[in-house]
């Protein structure tokens, strides 16, 4: 053909895709990068944009800008950014979402709007119950599940007096709460501790008078850093069994030690799972960030694989995204095993229990069990959601 | 609970207090001779743990990680004074508070920027790794150096403030500033000097805290307002007052946080005691110095004015 | 004109227009994100400006104002959770319950000075933090969202553009008011015991029972600024009783212009504004804005709004500094 119809021919091709195509991506990336649980939120960015950067900087197809935000873990904070993405840079849809406070302060804009919100951090009970949204997903857990697969695991191992330890919060509750749905023996006691309280030593000699035969306990962040630390050296390490969730993970190992040896924890993750998929990933992060990826970062990996098979599904119309992304919840292999969304848009999951052990001079995880398998939460059947 | 147990939470509790004493001494003498409102005082206590944790990674050496720490928070302290503290003691409170606190942000984020937010970990030196045994219990070694070396700084202080010629500056100075400039004294460089060794001491503090708790941003003011709170319990300006102070809000806290939880069920439902029995704790502190100021504003030990 | 004039008047009545056409441009632009940005920015001001009737004419520096801030946040929440959203009943519950609290932490805390009173006032809005943290039924720590927005009668205080009318109605009134007292009895007693209260004592005028009166109202002013930001953002959180939130009140009142009458508003403009404005360039924006606040403390505690009152006209002499906070 001559010159011309060349031409018109190209210039029809780029017309017609580019009216599928359509304006390009944007998402935002909302976590706390400040503060005591910077950790957790760079963890999850940097899972983030691993699997941005595997997908060739595209999600859906499409080019796609990554608007990183602080919330600073302070709900206000959360608000006013929510808003922003949707009001002012109108993002396709939102990650992240920090800690259970900061999600369920933004929840009323999240609704309103309808657009897609991921969770990487959190499934507080009120969105896996009566408050469950269309357009709110999560990608990590619901708030109770690990607490409930590490109570299974110590009743199996027919651990008789337990006694229990959290900071005075909701979560704290939460976690407390969920451990003794599971957990059929005796309680020895109940702490409540100051959030951010940095000094244990009150609370571990109450602990050592109660003599238990283990210890739950559950302190995010800085706190389990302290707390863990401060019971090796009141000799109890590996004297006393200790019980954990997401208080000796990727994030505070390195901080920890030699100090962790011996703890036991619940998650739906851990780098040492043996998957195809997960080696694939840990390989991949531990070149790029050279540290081991968390729980955190593997929440927030999928949540950017499980947008991507969103997108595609919905071919660009937004109102059929929250359908696309449930729908790829059962279809995106996630490195943590068999995943997929509930009724309520939480996860179903395996939760497996990992054991600290040293091995060559080092502190690794290695995994113990599964004490809850394809598990629901316990709030699915408040949700109205089809 | 069990008597033994109650002598072990005094231990705790003399170790809290220790702590805090290292920060209120410095403290109380920049409020009480300057009257300066320093904020900034919980970054010192900062800059000295991560120099401490610093030094100790690079070193091995702990001893050499405390130097590291109390250089370190001397030279920033100075650094301060100099450039911006020493401008601002003629202006009254409202000036040092906004200084302070456009510090504090400052120190925060530059720490953040350096070594990023994962917390250092700082290990107890082997020597003092172990436990020892206490009625049954194992109490940390550590938390003995802890108490051994609060101890160590009041004797020292003591002994400067009631001993010496520099101590007798202070303590005039303490009690009527401008004579002190009249009779010839360099106010300036006594004033210097003062905020240098509170520095001092903020980064001993800091450097032994390490090991105990997690060295990051942001880890100053959560204690630097406890050690406000023995201040102006102690009587502002009076290094005593700090000591007394720092141990009474040390027992009270640590007590408080264990006994009070138990006392609450004895009279409320289970949960409503698990409830408000921490939050009660939390409070009692800021309970006792809301008190003290109530029936004796100039604190319970004031250094005697003229 | 008179500079006087200027700063009293003219400043803050412009500034008031420029708010009252926010919501126009921002429909005319198609970015409504703006007017919720600006509706905090006037809740601030509210607040700044409540805190400017203690700080500035009263000479109380008040670290804990972030409470009556948070008392009435929670003064729509609570209410809410239980089922109640009407309008009236959150706004008596909020000024009867922070002024009640006011008037308990100034009767106590005025019984001391100095650096005292700034410990003490940060105590008591630690206390408050921690009572609410402590209350797991209400959210505790995590916050408690507001089931149900302030409704006056038909006007419901949950959407932007209501929120925004109130928002700048309320701050109108409170500043006009504000120009009034400082000319007023009151007002002159107020300032006087400011800078001398043992002259006040001496005229006798009770310093301490006029510093009462003002911190009873400053608290119950910002209270209501604390409704509006509960309807704005439909949450309450205890972090909003944050130590540093006070600090960030008091430097917004120092910035403006400490004592003025335009200050807070200029205050809370330019420091929510500069916040904004840095987070877009760099997320450390606190290593920038913490010298700043540095700066400005070093510089002189006039404001900007003392900045522009003080340009000197030809023939006329500067008006002298404000004396710093006095005695007893």
């Amino acid at each position: 053909m001559n010159r011309n119809t060349l031409r018109a021919t190209a210039l029809a091709a780029m017309l017609a895709t580019s009216s599928l195509t359509g304006h390009a991506t944007t998402v935002g990336f909302m976590a706390p990068l400040s503060g005591p649980q910077a950790l957790v939120g760079q963890d999850q960015y940097d899972g983030f944009m691993l699997a941005v950067e595997q997908l060739g900087g595209k999600l859906g197809g499409q080019a796609t800008t990554i608007l990183k935000e602080d919330d600073q873990l302070k709900p206000e904070v959360g608000q006013q950014i929510v808003r922003k993405l949707i009001d002012k840079d109108k993002v396709d849809a939102i990650v992240g979402l920090s800690f259970s406070n900061v999600l369920m302060g933004s929840l009323p804009r999240l609704a309103e709007s309808g657009v897609v919100a991921i969770a990487t951090n959190a499934g507080p009970s009120p969105i896996a119950g009566a408050s469950c949204k269309a357009n709110v997903f999560s990608t990590a857990w619901q708030n109770d599940g690990a607490a409930e697969a590490m109570g299974k695991f110590a009743q199996d191992r027919g651990i008789k007096r337990v006694y229990l330890m959290a900071p005075n919060y909701q979560a704290g509750k939460d976690m407390l709460a969920g451990f003794k749905r599971f957990y059929k023996g005796e309680v020895v006691d109940e702490t409540y501790t100051q959030v951010n309280q940095p000094d244990y030593s009150a609370e571990i000699a109450q602990l050592q008078a109660a003599k238990p035969d283990a210890v739950f306990v559950f302190y995010p962040g800085g706190m389990g850093i302290n707390f863990v630390k401060q019971m090796s050296q009141a000799g109890l390490s590996g004297k006393l069994p200790l019980y954990s969730v997401f208080t000796v993970d990727g994030t505070t190992l390195p901080s920890l030690g030699d100090t962790a040896a011996g703890a036991i924890g619940a998650a739906m993750y851990d780098a040492s799972l043996d998957t195809p998929e997960n080696r694939k990933f840990v390989a991949a992060f531990e070149a790029k960030y050279k540290r081991t990826p968390s729980l955190y970062a593997a929440a927030a990996y999928d949540a950017a694989n499980v947008l991507d098979l969103g997108l595609r599904k919905a071919g660009g119309d937004p109102k059929k995204l929250a359908a696309g992304v449930k729908a790829a919840g059962s279809e995106f292999k996630s490195v943590r095993g068999p995943f997929q969304f509930g009724k309520n848009n939480m996860p179903v999951q395996n939760y497996y229990a990992f054991e600290t052990v040293r091995a060559g001079g080092k502190v690794v995880t290695k995994q113990i069990g599964t004490p809850l398998s394809a598990h629901a939460d316990s709030y699915a059947a408040l949700c109205k959601l089809p | 609970m069990s008597a033994s147990l109650l002598f072990v939470q005094l231990l705790n509790g003399l170790q809290y207090g220790v702590l805090l004493f290292l920060l209120a001494a410095g403290l109380t003498l920049v409020f009480g001779i300057m009257s300066f409102v320093n904020l900034a005082h919980g970054s010192l206590y900062m800059v000295g743990a991560y120099a401490a944790a610093l030094a100790y990674a690079a070193s091995g050496s702990f001893a050499l990680a405390v130097l590291a720490a109390m250089g370190a928070a001397l030279a920033v302290g100075l650094l301060l004074e100099v450039a911006i503290v020493s401008r601002l003691y003629r202006r009254d409170h409202l000036d040092h508070v906004l200084a302070t606190f456009g510090l504090v942000m400052l120190f925060n984020e530059l720490v953040r920027l350096v070594w990023g937010p994962q917390p250092l970990f700082v290990q107890v030196p082997e020597v003092l790794a172990g436990t020892v045994q206490l009625f049954g219990f194992n109490y940390p070694s550590y938390r003995f150096a802890i108490i051994a070396v609060g101890l160590l700084v009041a004797i020292g202080s003591y002994w400067l403030i009631n001993k010496t010629r520099v101590g007798m500056l202070i303590r005039a100075g303490a009690q009527n500033p401008q004579l002190v400039g009249a009779l010839g004294v360099n106010i300036g460089l006594l004033n210097a000097m003062l905020f240098g060794v509170g520095a001092m001491l903020a980064g001993l503090a800091g450097a032994m805290a390490g090991p105990l708790l997690s060295v990051q941003s942001g880890m100053g003011e959560p204690v630097l307002i406890t050690t406000l709170v023995v201040i102006v319990i102690g009587g502002i300006g009076s290094v005593n007052g700090a000591l007394y102070a720092a141990l009474i809000v040390g027992v009270v806290d640590t007590l408080g946080r264990v006994l009070l939880p138990l006392l609450m069920r004895q009279v409320a439902e289970r949960s409503v005691a698990d409830a408000a029995g921490p939050a009660l704790a939390s409070m009692l502190v800021y309970l006792l110095m809301a008190l003290v100021l109530a029936l004796r504003p100039q604190g319970l030990f004031p250094a005697r004015r003229g | 004109m008179s500079s006087r004039l200027t700063s009293t008047v003219v400043l803050p009545v412009l500034l008031l227009v420029a708010f009252a056409a926010v919501p126009f441009v921002a429909t005319a632009l198609e970015q409504p994100f703006w007017i919720s940005f600006f509706a905090r920015i006037l809740i601030y001001a509210i607040a700044a400006s409540a805190l400017n009737l203690a700080l500035g004419y009263g000479g109380l520096v008040s670290f804990g104002h972030a409470l009556f801030m948070g008392l009435g946040s929670y003064a729509v929440a609570l209410p809410a959770f239980h089922g109640i959203a009407n309008g009236w009943v959150h706004l008596g519950l909020c000024v009867g319950a922070c002024g009640l609290v006011a008037w308990g932490v100034g009767a106590i805390s005025l019984r001391t000075s100095g650096m005292a009173f700034i410990m003490i006032t940060l105590a008591f809005a630690q206390m408050g933090y921690f009572a609410l943290v402590s209350l797991k039924q209400y959210g505790g720590d995590d916050g408690l969202p507001v089931a149900a927005t302030s409704s006056f009668g038909g006007f419901d205080l949950g959407s932007t553009l209501p929120l925004y009318a109130t928002a700048l109605v309320v701050l109108a009134l409170l500043t006009w008011w504000m120009a009034k007292l400082r000319v007023a009895p009151f007002g002159m007693a107020l300032r006087g015991a400011r800078q001398n209260a043992r002259r006040i004592n001496a005229i006798g005028l009770e310093a301490r029972r006029l510093q009462l009166v003002a911190f009873v109202i400053s608290g119950a002013t910002c209270g209501v600024s604390g409704l509006l930001l509960a309807n704005l953002n439909a949450f309450a959180s205890p972090s909003s009783l944050a130590w540093t939130v006070s600090g960030e009140l008091i430097v917004m009142v120092v910035l403006g212009g400490i004592g003025t009458v335009a200050g807070p508003i200029v205050g809370a403009l330019v420091f929510l504004g500069l916040e904004e404005v840095l987070k877009g360039w760099t997320e450390h924006w606190m290593v920038i804005f913490g010298p700043l606040i540095v700066l400005m403390a070093l510089v002189g505690r006039r404001g900007i709004v003392g900045l522009i009152a003080q340009r000197p006209k030809a023939g006329r002499p500067a008006t002298p500094v404000v004396a710093s906070e006095g005695g007893v």
